[in-house]
């Protein structure tokens, strides 16, 4: 019965999603009061109906009612209860009718928070955000119900693939949807203003929140399913290449970039059919993305369900949206007025070339995601474009990117004088290069490029806490209430880019110099690695809810102290059967110890397939992004985002 | 209104219709040489034993169509597929199986174990008969008809698999 409920909230949400992108979209058009007003109840109502309907499902999923086909397939009575609710995005179904909950919300929330917009813009912005959604609402009632019900039922589940039985994978759905999904609230104002032909300063401080909100969330999102891939599938990497990767990376790129550049609509009055265009780039990214997990056109280890006939429904739905928006903007863009003029070196030009490296950046992973496609298409070769491509195009792009990042912020807006800019920062860029030598020779590094890497991160860190420096005014007297009172979108910046740096030293440690080990052990074998001393103690077994697993112990040391062993498992589930390793890391601040367990000799059980890794610097990279993300939420409380301080045409030189 | 508003328009239409075509195509479908060419030669043993199991001459001499399925009891997909191929024995069709790179005992106790499907078993213990045929990974099934090979498949074969690609093979051999 309440599975039915589910399937029926979910067709009332789907009906109030077409009045909702309709009437109040006709109604702007006539500066009819009424109709505009109808959107933000609807807006409310779909959100009500989808949360009725997602919470149906999870109840299917939380009591394993079988009888419905889509909890059949994906999951187990035996299953701990964090998986049977993480089940629930776990699956195709489930995770779009998740996209459209997430979907919906955000259309609630800018119903909510957007009371005081002008009343068009309002209307307009809703029945998009409507429009988008009403497509959603389709695709799950027309081709992918996740209410259908079986019969006869089966009296037990196909369990979740065990690689996804994991904290950290029941988390990364969420946020990384939340981070697609927050796109789409910049789409809908893109779109919105492009109906309405205005684009000013207070538009770009509306759009700014969202974009900050659905950049932090992608960003702890990627970075969760990055770290889980680091600790589960056992090979002590953190990044593949993988075209879902890709998905979730490329509109990371080009909100980043946008995040940017509605900085300059915002203070400057300019770059503003740019902004608009990377704001249709960002969600269509984040559609792309969907459509390449969904549609099984490019083979993964992430693509759980693949379908064909939902593929052709997925495509032409981008392409109504996609192709619609770039069409409205091709016809649309003109009526923006370009305002402030700026000169080539001020700090506008700056982020232009940020934002254009960011933009190549996405070009290039999507032409590498999509080239193997294309080459089957064309030739029927079957080639894999691998992280060599990758690392070497995406990263030559960064270098300019991140000596850029470090100038930005100290630059002037509308013209700097780059005398003064670099005789300001000479020192710190002296500074940076002497830090990445000592450090590069003590670590004893002989690649030239992870130098260079080294340098960046230094030059990073350093410009970002010498304009920090700056603009408190460090060691005049009121230093301290300068540092309180600054804005905290300032504060943010400085954040983020300070994560950024940490992350790029991280990326530069962990990349070039890490150390492994392969070898057969039996009990008794000792080992070094990274420093570190290990003897490998045996094995026990051990039986957990769902899986059963041999567990190994080594004794750790580091010159001569001891430290806590550490028990890698080497897991095999019974529901579906499937090995998977749990390797064991131990993270300090100068680097991760990483211990797999393989598998046994098969004649007599005594010898065992050992991998060891060492990944200097690796918890830099975590930290730094983690620093990232505050940097965007402190940003995100500054005064100025609040909505209901925002009116149009006002103050815009804030900071 | 400048044209070169137009440009994202043109490059997505471009990018869709290439995703069009990829809808298409099956990335898994793994391209061999050897499709419409006789098998390559070979004589094996049974498994865990020195006398003669089958040889491609023994292939060749079958009459109707036949499938050939290179497993292993170390890898996991044939576990999931070996279920469908009882179906498949039960269904009437003969199954040659080549077990790959496997030792005897273990062959044995998966045979015993998971059921077997298989009219007549050959151990390739060496991998030596899997590199003249291609052979990606286990498992891979191939369909024969008087000693030509037809098609390969890569990966499991369950229901529907089966159904969307080696049922429109089988049917236009027949015919």
């Amino acid at each position: 019965m309440i599975v039915e409920i589910g399937h029926y909230a979910l067709i009332l949400a789907c009906c109030l999603s077409l009045i909702q992108g309709t009437f109040p979209l006709y109604g702007a058009t006539k500066n009819h009061g009424r109709l505009m007003a109808i959107a933000s109840p609807a807006a409310y109502g779909q959100f009500f109906f989808a949360a009725i309907a997602f919470g149906a499902l999870m109840y299917a999923f939380i009591t394993s009612d079988f009888s419905v086909a889509n909890v059949a397939r994906n999951s187990h009575t035996l299953k701990p209860m964090l998986y049977k609710i993480s089940a629930v995005w776990g699956n195709h179904e489930g995770s779009i009718l998740f996209w459209t909950l997430i979907l919906s919300l955000y259309g609630a929330m800018v119903a909510f928070f957007g009371r005081k917009l002008p009343k068009t813009l309002h209307a307009r912005v809703l029945a998009i955000q409507a429009l988008v959604g009403l497509g959603f609402y389709l695709f799950l009632l027309l081709t992918s119900n996740p209410f259908a019900r079986i019969y006869p039922f089966p009296m037990e589940g196909n369990g979740l693939n065990p690689l996804l039985q994991d904290p950290g994978l029941a988390f990364h759905p969420p946020l990384l949807y939340m981070g697609y999904v927050g796109l789409s609230v910049t789409f809908s104002f893109a779109v919105g203003a492009l109906i309405e032909g205005r684009v000013d300063a207070a538009w770009a401080r509306w759009v700014r929140p969202w974009t900050l909100l659905a950049w932090c969330f992608l960003t702890a999102g990627i970075t969760l399913g990055s770290w889980w891939a680091y600790y589960e599938l056992g090979w002590g990497g953190w990044w593949f290449w993988d075209p879902v990767e890709n998905a979730s990376f490329m509109p990371w790129l080009i909100a980043t970039a946008l995040l940017h550049s509605a900085i300059v609509v915002e203070k400057r009055d300019t770059l503003k059919s740019w902004t608009i265009l990377l704001a249709i780039i960002a969600f269509s990214f984040s559609l792309l993305g969907t459509f390449i997990v969904r549609s099984g056109v490019l083979t993964s280890v992430h693509a759980f369900a693949t379908d064909p006939e939902r593929g052709v429904f997925i495509l032409m739905f981008l392409f109504i949206v996609i192709g619609g928006s770039l069409l409205l903007f091709a016809l649309r863009a003109d009526k923006l007025q370009p305002g402030g003029l700026f000169a080539p070196i001020s700090r506008e030009s700056m982020l232009i070339v940020n934002n254009l490296l960011l933009t190549v950046g996405a070009v290039v992973v999507l032409f590498g995601t999509l080239y193997p496609l294309l080459r089957d298409a064309l030739t029927g070769d079957k080639i894999t474009v691998g992280p060599p491509f990758f690392n070497l195009a995406f990263g030559l792009l960064m270098i300019p990117l991140f000596l850029v990042m470090g100038l930005g912020p100290s630059a002037h807006w509308k013209r700097t004088d780059l005398k003064g800019l670099s005789s300001r920062l000479s020192f710190v860029f002296i500074a940076s290069l002497m830090a990445a030598g000592i450090s590069f020779y003590m670590a004893g590094g002989t690649e030239i490029m992870a130098a260079v890497w080294l340098g960046l991160g230094f030059w990073l860190l350093l410009s970002t806490l010498f304009e920090w420096a700056n603009r408190i005014k460090l060691f005049k007297t009121g230093t301290f209430k300068r540092m309180v009172r600054q804005p905290r979108a300032s504060l943010g910046m400085s954040l983020g880019h300070l994560g950024m740096a940490i992350v790029v030293i991280g990326i530069a440690g962990t990349s070039f110099w890490n150390s492994e080990y392969q070898g057969i052990m039996a009990v008794g074998d000792k080992a070094s690695i990274g420093g570190y001393d290990l003897t490998f103690k045996g094995v026990d077994g051990m039986i957990g809810p769902n899986y059963t697993a041999v567990k190994a112990t080594f004794d750790v040391s580091k010159e001569g102290t001891q430290l806590k062993p550490l028990h890698p498992q080497a897991r095999v589930y019974l529901t579906p059967p499937m090995p998977t390793t749990e390797a064991a890391i131990l993270s300090s601040f100068k680097g991760d110890l990483f211990v797999v367990i393989g598998e046994a000799n098969s004649e007599k059980y005594d010898t065992w397939a050992v991998r060891l890794y060492y990944k200097p610097l690796q918890s830099w990279l975590w930290a730094g992004v983690a620093l990232m993300v505050l940097g965007g939420l402190i940003s995100l409380s500054d005064r100025r985002f609040r909505m209901g301080n925002v009116k149009r045409g006002g103050k815009t030189n804030v900071a | 209104m400048s044209l070169n508003r137009f440009i994202p328009l043109m490059i997505f239409c471009v990018l869709s219709f290439a995703l069009y075509v990829g809808l298409n195509l099956n990335p898994s479908d793994i391209p061999s040489a050897l499709i419409n060419d006789s098998i390559p030669e070979f004589d094996l043993p049974v498994v865990g034993g020195e006398e003669a199991s089958f040889s491609s001459v023994d292939l060749t001499k079958e009459e109707g169509i036949i499938l050939v399925n290179f497993f292993a009891s170390w890898c996991v997909p044939c576990y999931v597929e070996q279920p469908f191929l009882m179906k498949l024995k039960e269904r009437g069709y003969k199954i040659y199986g080549i077990s790959y790179k496997d030792k005897a005992r273990d062959t044995n106790k998966f045979l015993s174990k998971e059921g077997n499907p298989y009219y007549k078993v050959a151990a390739d213990e060496k991998g030596r008969v899997g590199i003249d045929w291609g052979v990606y990974g286990v498992p891979e099934t191939y369909i024969i008809k008087d000693g030509i090979i037809r098609y390969k498949h890569a990966g499991p074969i369950l229901e529907m698999e089966f159904e969307d690609n080696f049922m429109p093979i089988i049917e236009s051999i027949d015919q």
